[in-house]
């Protein structure tokens, strides 16, 4: 057997190794998140105790944010070397192309992926730090007014609802391809996969969606 | 039959090349795709002005691996686990306008009209696409025994014959099922486990140095593949090159790319 062997992030099998494990590390996250905002259900005390609890524990809330923020940029640079060098290997296009088995969730992956980054950074920026917030920002001790005058404003309710939605379609179609990715494929299980896909994509997108859509219904004031 | 054929006519790989328009009259229903290909060249050439298109093809019984263009859009045109040559004009309506176009990817330039240059393939396939055996006195056939469903799953993956329509279907015209399927057929099997490691490791390189894309999951090589390889394939290329990339002591060793 000839041939030099490459590094493995070198490789496009390599690099959408790492794109599936940073996965992983997201889509754990982006769960627990959605499961933690849950307790906003509950009223203005149990939230803000809840983001008292997680400040509560500086060490483990920098180490989770540091190595969220290395998995984002790891991802992000697989996904653009790869894309880089998916459109380099078809210079001439078809004059007519047809699609036989592709999803709307696949075709919409890279925009979707720029969409989240943008997105994140404009989370951050609002309930993190407050320099988007409108009105009055008053940092994580009462995280849930924050929580409810963001989504009172229906621009904001928006925005938040159309990510998640784009958040939902790169769930579904990144979950499944991670385990096809790292190999986790057998015959007897396969028709889980894509379900299990949905399932979490529509759970976490849902959940999210709710919360705006809570606020502006007046059930979350 | 009476068919519109807009044909991709290229004199050479570095010819910027385009469309051509041409009407066929009188096609028989029962012929094959390229039989009505050869009656247009028939035509082309007894008009004595344009030079007959110029496309692939051996055995047109749908075993070589030789023929295949994209017809309307589809690798292999519209009828599923069929190859060109077996795909016949009553799959067809009368009048029916067909875009005829090569498989399109760096990685397998055109060399004329219909024509393209598969021998990044070859490539692949020589980089580790077999088993290294002593050839003496002939062994028994059933010297090493086989798991039913292990030859049953090599076979299904050796039914690929290369044409490159995963290719040519892969919105990154990546060669991922094919060398799947090619890492598969010999790993599962007792034969192929001396070279597992340094065959995957060989294998995906030579694919990467050609110059195909990466697998982004959409399955449309499976869809368009004539011989109905799987998408588990992949994943078994996947498991196959990140242990031995990973885990595997073959990965420390030294080795040149081969183009």
């Amino acid at each position: 057997m000839s041939g030099k062997t490459l590094a493995l992030r070198d490789t496009t099998i390599g690099k959408k190794a790492i794109m599936a494990v940073t996965g992983v590390i997201m889509v754990g996250f982006v769960t627990a998140h959605m499961i933690g905002n849950l307790q906003a259900y509950s009223g203005r005390e149990v939230f803000n105790a809840y983001a008292a609890f997680l400040h509560g524990l500086p060490g483990p809330l920098w180490a989770a944010r540091l190595v969220l923020l290395g998995s984002v940029i790891a991802h992000a640079w697989a996904a653009i070397s790869l894309v880089r060098q998916n459109r380099a290997a078809r210079p001439v296009r078809y004059q007519v192309k047809q699609t036989l088995a592709t999803t709307y969730a696949a075709k919409v992956m890279p925009l979707g992926g720029l969409i989240l980054l943008f997105f994140i950074v404009y989370h951050l920026l609002h309930f993190t730090t407050g320099h988007v917030a409108p009105g009055e920002f008053r940092g994580w001790q009462d995280a849930y007014h924050n929580f409810v005058t963001g989504f009172q404003v229906p621009a904001i309710a928006g925005v938040y609802v159309v990510a998640n939605i784009f958040l939902g379609l790169h769930l579904y179609h990144g979950v499944w391809s991670m385990l096809q990715t790292l190999g986790i494929n057998h015959p007897r299980y396969n028709h889980w996969r894509k379900r299990a896909a949905i399932g979490l994509a529509v759970v976490v997108a849902g959940g999210n969606i709710s919360f705006p859509i809570a606020v502006l219904a007046g059930v979350i004031k | 039959m009476n068919l519109t054929l807009h044909i991709w006519r290229q004199k050479k790989a570095t010819d910027k090349g385009g469309f051509a328009t041409y009407k066929l009259a009188g096609v028989s229903p029962d012929s094959s795709f390229l039989e009505m290909l050869d009656q247009l060249n028939e035509e082309i050439l007894a008009g004595g002005k344009d030079e007959p298109v110029a496309f692939d093809h051996d055995c047109r019984e749908g075993i070589c691996g030789a023929c295949g263009m994209v017809v309307n859009g589809v690798p292999h045109g519209p009828q599923e686990l069929t190859t060109t040559c077996q795909l016949h004009m009553r799959k067809f309506k009368d009048g029916d306008e067909l875009w005829l176009e090569p498989w399109r990817a760096a990685a397998f330039p055109v060399v004329r009209d219909l024509v393209v240059d598969r021998g990044a393939f070859d490539r692949i396939i020589q980089a580790g696409g077999y088993i290294s055996v002593n050839t003496a006195a002939p062994r028994d056939a059933n010297e090493i025994p086989v798991p039913k469903t292990d030859a049953d799953l090599s076979m299904d993956a050796a039914q690929c014959i290369g044409c490159g329509a995963c290719v040519a279907a892969c919105p990154n015209a990546s060669a991922m099922l094919f060398t799947a399927a090619k890492v598969t057929h010999l790993g599962v099997l007792p034969q192929g486990q001396a070279e597992r490691g340094p065959r995957v490791l060989a294998m995906v390189a030579q694919m990467e140095a050609e110059g195909f894309g990466g697998c982004t999951n959409h399955g449309e090589c499976e869809s368009a593949c004539p011989k109905g390889i799987k998408l588990e394939f992949i994943a078994r290329l996947n498991r196959d090159y990140l242990k031995a990339a990973i885990g595997g002591r073959e990965a420390a060793q030294q080795r040149t790319v081969r183009r």
